[in-house]
């Protein structure tokens, strides 16, 4: 869970690639002249290369390929009553193979070599999937469960291209505020309580350990310094950064250990080594389970978080198998495992019939207010995601140096 | 009597000081195996075995263990052979830089592992054109263990000097037969001492395989890396780790049988 | 022999040139474009600098913590303890080392944590450097107790007999007889302290509060961040600190009794 989570977001991933629509041969010259214009180029305005999609299906062909993030393809061999492979070995005749990977760079070299069928793909590795033709589009008429899944969560600008879909949304998550009840009064009911008013709490703030950690900082500058002209908290210029850099600098001081696992996050707030901070909710639920007087919720001025897509591959020899996983995985059952395996909202409304009691209200599944506060997980690049093209933007080796620089 | 009764006294009290320190971490492991919080509270809020039938029943730890056995077996079997070669080349044979050699086999262990890591990633990926995997993660481990391989053969040859080889060599034996038939029966027990450390370290390498083994291996310590960080996992880690505590005192015990007292020393490195 | 050569030997020249290179603005793919940014960024940065200071403080006072703890139990065992002791110490000095880095790593944690079992009798510092030092001495301890053990091992009884019958005190002994045989010794036990904490990057994550070492960055760098050149020119840092500290020991015949 750490090492998805963190990798996640931890990665090179060039998004400009899948934006220009050309391959890394782009970056092998000057590096501004396959993506000096992106701004017209954007979301939208790229055309996804021509692949044939799957119009009928036939018989299952016996076997498949997955590639994972760990904790999505669970088979029972971490923990025997977690598994939702093996019913749907059993059930479809397809084999399953699964490799795990650990960030997204690795998914896509991965997937470009075409050995696997599906692939759980994130934000920031989606549309470079898509632009490099790796995937197909995915007939989702073909898929009965998809019906099932969130309005709000189909044809996004991270899982389709000008209404056709890629893939099919799995589960999405929000990064939230937890504080100690007895510890931290008033309750907090902004972001702030991590940053201007951290001091109130020195030596007890917590924030997760990750370059990505800035966009949070991007974002509580987004709503309370507008004259910086922060639009998306993942396309920061050379001052943005600073600034947010600025800011990050003084909650260091107050901060009293950064989490990267939920263990960490968990044992500190419930020994009160940390009382207020960043956090999952199932590190919250955790927590709370374990006795901890804990709340966390989703600030008004919204939050960081994170949404994957199962696509396909344009290159597989088992596109029945495939689609049968893509149909199995966001089946009410298998969503429902999964998202309360691996902690997040699963994406199809009728998982939330199978979930144990108060999960989807906990993770606040289908509430589309709630999700429309998310800013997920995009990777920094050159090209400002915002589509300025006066300025370039920070990428993520830029924030990986100033995180080092933050924490000092 | 070498010691005077206070200063023995002494002693004894700080190995018992020195002793407590090793072993009350440990004993916080076992217990945590037992507690009831997932994680970790402290007092324990009641005790249980739950974790330890979850852990026997653990698939993953399982396969975990072999991998980290097979790796670490291999590992060293090349460690071995490589590392006895070493020893006798660089005993026997006076040449030119012979010091910077020896130097240069202590290198990987005495640059720290990240460096280590990296650097034998950066080669395997972009010098050689390997995918990460088996392969690299083995030779990795090789790299490093060969050096303890190595120290323990060496001493041993400085100890036992070139008199028995020479009167073997005289009495007509070839160089084969006498290494197969001399040389080896006398370093036995060093290479045991070396095997056992070189075994241990590949065992328990962390950052080193983090760098060098890919994303479809997974040794015991990745295991334990991956799912200490799972609320529901984190006491079956604690399981294996005591069970390893236990279990680790049986290699080293048949070793010190085999190697006697007097190699103690030598198995101690 | 051309497998230390080639394989190490190569992979460390070719980190050391990466690090003259750089990662193009779209990121994960390196230009081979010879530089030396990365060295600029490193020395006049100010932050790189607080981090190698902390962090070779943080590998000496570890190094000497465990020289210190590891003597008296390293006399003991080689020249106390009865042989059948010696043996049982040898194996309890041994065993920790099979118990896993990270569960151990852990369990200090738990040791430190507010209400933990140090904190309960009132003597936990809390997380930060103090318990980074204390966790990573604890964990490097058996590779500085066992070379000392086996040096004073060889140091012959008789000899500190004999320095006692001479009418030497203990003080005298121990200065002009185990110290001499000691010191080679624990400074090869120190090579295995000094680089194993100059390359770490979990433990200080584990306990180390909001502080980072040498190891983070390069980690940091390398799997977060994607810029090997970057990561590779900081990992010249310890490199460069353990060969002058080897070069520096050289003559203390400490490599030979590694």
């Amino acid at each position: 869970m750490r090492r998805t989570t963190m990798a996640r977001v931890a990665t090179g991933a060039v998004l400009a690639l899948a934006l220009v629509g050309c391959g890394t041969s782009s970056g092998d010259d000057d590096g501004g002249g396959g993506g000096g214009n992106t701004g017209s180029e954007e979301q939208g305005g790229f055309t996804a290369p021509d692949i044939p999609m799957a119009e009928s299906l036939g018989d299952n062909e016996g076997s498949l390929s997955v590639l994972a993030w760990p904790g999505y393809a669970e088979d029972g061999s971490t923990d025997k009553s977690v598994d939702w492979v093996t019913p749907f070995e059993k059930e479809t005749g397809c084999q399953v193979e699964v490799k795990y990977f650990g960030t997204s760079d690795e998914a896509v070299s991965l997937m470009k070599s075409g050995q696997y069928d599906v692939v759980s793909a994130s934000g920031d590795a989606s549309l470079r999937l898509i632009a490099g033709g790796d995937v197909a589009p995915v007939n989702t008429d073909l898929i009965d469960n998809y019906a099932d899944v969130w309005p709000f969560l189909k044809d996004r600008d991270w899982n389709s291209v000008g209404g056709q879909m890629y893939g099919v949304p799995h589960g999405y998550g929000a990064n939230l505020l937890m504080y100690n009840t007895d510890v931290v009064d008033p309750a907090p009911t902004s972001w702030s309580a991590v940053f201007d008013d951290a001091g109130t709490y020195s030596g007890k703030v917590t924030a997760y350990d990750s370059p990505i950690y800035i966009a949070d900082a991007a974002l509580y500058l987004m709503n309370t310094q507008p004259d910086l002209g922060i639009k998306d908290p993942y396309a920061l210029d050379a001052d943005q950064l600073a600034a947010a850099v600025d800011l990050l600098k003084a909650q260091r001081d107050n901060v009293g250990e950064y989490w990267s696992d939920y263990l960490k996050e968990t044992q500190a707030f419930k020994t009160g080594d940390s009382v207020v901070g960043t956090t999952w909710q199932v590190i919250a639920n955790l927590a709370q389970s374990e006795g901890a007087k804990v709340e966390a919720f989703l600030p008004d001025e919204g939050s960081t978080g994170w949404s994957d897509t199962w696509m396909v591959s344009s290159k597989t020899e088992h596109p029945n198998c495939a689609y049968a996983w893509m149909n199995h995985i966001i089946s009410p059952e298998a969503n429902a495992a999964v998202a309360e395996w691996f902690g997040e909202a699963p994406a199809n409304e009728k998982a939330c019939d199978l979930t144990s009691k108060g999960f989807c209200e906990s993770y606040h599944a289908g509430d589309e207010a709630y999700a429309e506060k998310i800013h997920y997980w995009t990777t920094p690049i050159e090209q400002c995601l915002d589509g300025r093209t006066d300025v370039t933007c920070t990428t993520y080796q830029d924030w990986t140096q100033a995180w080092t620089e933050i924490k000092g | 009597m070498t010691f005077s009764g206070p200063t023995r006294a002494l002693l004894r009290l700080f190995t018992a000081l020195v002793l407590l320190f090793v072993y009350a971490p440990l004993a916080l492991v076992v217990l945590n195996s037992f507690n009831t919080s997932r994680t970790f509270e402290w007092p324990p809020p009641g005790l249980t075995t739950r974790w330890w039938s979850a852990a026997l029943e653990s698939d993953g730890a399982r396969n975990a263990i072999v991998v980290s056995l097979e790796v670490a077996l291999i590992a060293t079997a090349i460690a071995l052979v490589l590392g006895t070669m070493a020893a006798l080349a660089l005993q026997r044979f006076r040449f030119f830089g012979r010091d910077t050699v020896s130097l240069l086999i202590i290198l990987p262990i005495a640059l720290p592992g990240v460096v280590t890591g990296i650097a034998l990633a950066n080669a395997f990926l972009t010098m050689f054109g390997i995918q990460l995997g088996m392969l690299t993660l083995v030779v990795s481990h090789a790299t490093f263990c060969i050096v303890t391989v190595f120290n323990n053969a060496i001493a041993r040859l400085r100890r036992l000097g070139g008199n028995l080889e020479e009167a073997s060599m005289d009495l007509g034996a070839g160089t084969f037969r006498t290494f197969w038939s001399v040389t080896l029966p006398m370093m036995r027990s060093a290479l045991l001492a070396g095997g056992l450390l070189s075994f241990a370290l590949s065992f328990d390498e962390i950052i080193v395989t983090t760098f060098t083994a890919g994303q479809g291996i997974q040794t015991l310590p990745i295991w334990i890396y991956q799912n200490l960080f799972r609320p529901n996992q984190a006491p079956v880690v604690n399981v294996v780790a005591a069970a390893l505590i236990v279990l680790s005192v049986v290699p080293i015990w048949i070793s010190q049988k085999l190697a006697g007292t007097d190699e103690s020393v030598a198995a101690a490195r | 022999m051309l497998w230390l050569g080639v394989l190490y030997l190569g992979s460390l020249a070719a980190l050391f040139i990466t690090s003259l290179w750089s990662v193009d603005a779209f990121g994960g793919n390196i230009e081979r474009i010879w530089n030396l940014d990365n060295y600029r960024d490193l020395f006049t940065i100010e932050v790189y600098r607080t981090i190698t200071v902390r962090t070779l403080l943080i590998a000496a006072l570890v190094t000497v913590i465990d020289a210190l703890l590891a003597f008296p139990i390293a006399l003991y065992m080689a020249k106390v303890a009865s042989p059948r002791l010696q043996r049982i110490l040898v194996i309890a000095v041994l065993t920790p080392l099979w118990a896993s880095y990270l569960v151990k790593a852990y369990a200090w944690r738990g040791m430190f944590a507010s209400g933990g079992p140090l904190d309960s009798v009132g003597i936990s510092p809390g997380y930060g450097l103090a318990a980074t030092v204390l966790t990573l001495s604890y964990l490097w301890l058996p590779y500085m107790i066992l070379p000392m053990y086996a040096g004073l091992e060889r140091l012959p009884s008789s000899l500190i007999e004999a320095s006692a019958d001479l009418g030497a005190g203990t003080g005298t002994t121990m200065r002009r007889v185990v110290l001499p045989v000691l010191f080679p010794a624990a400074v090869a036990g120190s090579i295995f302290t000094f680089s194993l904490t100059l390359g770490d990057y979990i433990a200080v994550k584990i306990v180390g509060g909001a502080n980072q070492m040498l190891g983070n960055v390069v980690y940091d760098s390398f799997l977060t961040g994607n810029n090997l050149p970057f990561a590779a020119a900081v990992a010249t840092i310890p490199v460069a600190a353990m060969l002058v500290y080897l070069a520096a020991v050289r003559r203390t015949g400490a490599l030979d009794s590694l």
